[in-house]
């Protein structure tokens, strides 16, 4: 006997297992419609792909040129701001088009049912597969270059890469459902991400942000501190730089990835990761409850 | 537990509509909730449709069928109501839903499968018929945006009934594309049937809902106004239709001599409730000319409920002239005995010069009356006969 759907006024209950095996039997629209965005990103171009990946090559022509001219760092600058940067970009494109992703599949939405967490997973898919490209092109860069890994801290990597999908997932899912009933969450979140990527030890590396406040007397300052790591992705982006920036050529000097050890790290981000699965419930859940209205609001 | 396909318990839609819908916080914030009205699309709709059957979902635009088909399909969540379902749905609700321009006939066509349930092995299967029904081989790797409207819709249509659900759903796609592929459209629904699936349609075809179903639901406002046989519902729907039109009835004329008042009578009396077959009905119709008009003719006609015309007549048959009309004059006709059997009827009257030249006042069906068929006698028409006997 086949199963029997019911579709009631009660908002929803999410139950997990039974949502993700529905998702499941879905997940060929998933596939799709990720696979759709890239065709249609890289469509009508001859490179295709290859901009994608020449994104972080120029990024680490361009700057390894440029630190060295200026000589402003004493660390190889291109690799650890591709390192942060790349687990940025997943990140605040996840984000950026999630927010959009449901209105922008409107006629979709509108028109077809399936289970609506698919939208943004497929951005979060998009992102994905762009961070994966780049991540390729920046690893034959730290091997061709005499970075390599490190067994010591590589094993860091996989540990920020979960957190780092976990709150890219969790965020598109909040951000994309508010978005369908206040378009302001479009912009609020633009504005946001300016904001947070320079809170963000991307650009700077953290040991300065820790020398200048956790080394201070004034408590303010050390408070502040706190505030700082309560940023997941100064969490992620930290365990991204760690993992791969490593140099073995004892002549180099690594940025200041302080205060943390690889050992702290990999705990943090065990921790973060139980912590960003409750916040993945709760966006999901949250998402779950508005797409019934979705069709409605559009 | 009863083995229908889809059961449609009580069912209410209630939409908010927004005057200006505050998609902003700052909107909301300032305008409150208050501007919103409710609107409900459905009220307690139910109806079941069997496993295997095919229901017609039919109703004027506006009375809720496509709502109720998004609720099943679970695009749209009742706000009160249950409905149930026993297999897997697909929604036809737009063909071709998905379809990027960008993409190919041959990527869309797996995209397109995907949202009407079909796995990528799936697709894979049946993908040459697909193509070989849309008649698109040499397209199948062009950009869909080069495609022409027909093209879409035709490979649109040709992923759709390669679906291969227990439960289809179909919003008026079927009234798509040229007579010969609509033809294979019936044919595939027909096949849908043959293979013992369960199917909801939604038309302004009242004669497909006749032919492909087995069951119909007329709704009315978002409530269901007649379910049953297609037949009856068909009937009621072409009932309704005109009944409808009464609100808007068509009036045209020049209004040179104007129908300013029509009374329909039995037996001197105003005619209430229905007229016996058999009886005399008179329609009294008062017409006034400002000015004089020369030698106008007044007529009238009947439609039954399934607008066949049935009997026409003016005063010029019947060798009546008004000569030069001037002021307000009542005039008159008789008809009967009623030989027509019982139903509605529906009265045009008309006022125009004797050539039909020139058309003075039109109320198009604008009267209606009912027949009752005399009790005893079955729904006949009553021809005059007399009968006689004589010896040889």
């Amino acid at each position: 006997m086949t199963d029997v759907t019911e579709r009631t006024s009660e908002p929803p209950r999410l139950r997990v297992g039974v949502r993700l095996r529905e998702l499941a039997g879905y997940r060929e629209i998933l596939w799709n419609l990720v696979r759709k965005e890239l065709k249609v990103k890289y469509t009508a171009s001859v490179l295709g792909a290859v901009w994608s990946l020449l994104n972080p090559v120029v990024f680490l022509v361009v700057f390894s040129f440029v630190s060295r001219m200026l000589g402003g760092a004493v660390y190889p600058y291109a690799p650890f701001l591709l390192a942060g940067l790349l687990a940025w970009n997943l990140f605040n494109v996840s984000v950026l088009n999630g927010a959009q992703s449901v209105i922008s599949n409107a006629n979709l939405v509108k028109k077809v049912y399936f289970p609506r967490e698919i939208l943004p997973l497929a951005t979060v898919g998009v992102g994905l597969v762009d961070f994966v490209l780049q991540s390729a092109v920046f690893f034959i860069f730290l091997i061709l270059f005499g970075y390599g890994f490190q067994l010591d801290v590589v094993w860091l990597y996989p540990f920020a890469f979960v957190d780092l999908l976990l709150f890219s997932v969790a965020l598109t899912m909040f951000v994309s459902a508010l978005n369908v009933r206040y378009r302001d969450v479009q912009h609020l979140i633009g504005l946001a991400l300016l904001v947070w990527f320079w809170l963000t030890p991307i650009v700077y590396p953290i040991g300065r942000v820790y020398d200048k406040l956790s080394r201070s007397t004034n408590s303010l300052a050390k408070a502040v501190w706190y505030v700082y790591l309560a940023n997941p992705m100064t969490w992620v982006v930290n365990g991204f730089q760690k993992a791969l920036f490593h140099p073995s050529d004892p002549n180099v000097t690594p940025p200041p990835l302080a205060p943390f050890t690889a050992e702290q790290l990999g705990v943090a981000l065990s921790i973060g990761a139980v912590i960003l699965l409750v916040f993945v419930y709760l966006g999901w859940r949250l998402y779950f409850s508005m797409s019934g209205d979705f069709a409605e609001e559009l | 537990m009863t083995d229908s396909a889809i059961e449609v318990v009580d069912v209410s839609k209630r939409f908010r509509v927004y005057r200006e819908k505050p998609t902003s916080l700052k909107q909301r914030l300032l305008s409150g909730r208050t501007r919103a009205e409710d609107f409900w699309a459905l009220t307690d709709v139910s109806f079941e449709v069997a496993q295997g059957g095919t229901l017609g979902l039919i109703g004027h635009n506006g009375s809720g069928k496509t709502t109720m088909l998004k609720v099943v399909a679970g695009i749209l969540r009742p706000t009160k109501g249950i409905v149930r379902e026993r297999g897997r749905i697909a929604g036809l609700l737009e063909l071709g839903a998905g379809f990027h321009p960008e993409l190919t006939g041959r990527e869309n066509v797996y995209l397109n499968a995907s949202f009407l349930g079909l796995s990528r092995a799936e697709t894979d299967r049946v993908y040459d018929e697909i193509v070989a029904f849309a008649e698109l081989q040499e397209f199948m790797d062009t950009a869909v945006k080069f495609y022409s409207s027909g093209m879409l819709v035709r490979l649109g249509f040709a992923v759709a009934v390669h679906v291969e659900p227990e439960i289809i759903l179909i919003d008026e796609v079927l009234a798509v594309g040229d007579e010969a592929f609509q033809a294979r459209c019936i044919d595939k629904v027909r096949s849908f049937q043959r293979e013992g699936r369960t199917i909801v349609f939604v038309t302004h075809a009242l004669d497909q809902v006749r032919s492909l179903c087995d069951n119909a639901v007329m709704l009315d406002h978002g409530r269901v106004h007649v379910t049953g046989s297609p037949d009856d519902v068909v009937r009621e729907m072409r009932l309704t239709i005109l009944h409808n039109d009464l609100e808007f009835a068509r009036e045209e004329g020049s209004k040179e001599v104007e129908i300013v008042g029509v009374e329909l009578l039995r037996a001197g009396s105003p005619l209430s409730g229905a007229i016996p077959s058999g009886e005399t009905l008179t329609i009294q119709v008062d017409v006034r000319a400002i000015d004089p008009v020369e030698d106008p003719v007044v007529s009238f006609a009947l439609h039954d409920a399934t607008n066949a015309f049935v009997f026409g007549y003016d005063t010029s048959n019947g060798g009546l002239a008004l000569g030069t009309l001037r002021g307000s004059r009542r005039i008159r006709f008789d008809v009967g005995p009623i030989p027509v059997t019982g139903g509605k009827y529906w009265l045009t009257l008309g006022v125009h010069s004797r050539d039909n030249a020139r058309v003075y006042h039109v109320q198009d069906e604008r009267y209606s009356f009912d027949v009752q068929q005399a009790d005893g006698h079955r729904n006949q028409l009553t021809f005059p006969v007399t009968a006689e006997m004589e010896t040889l």
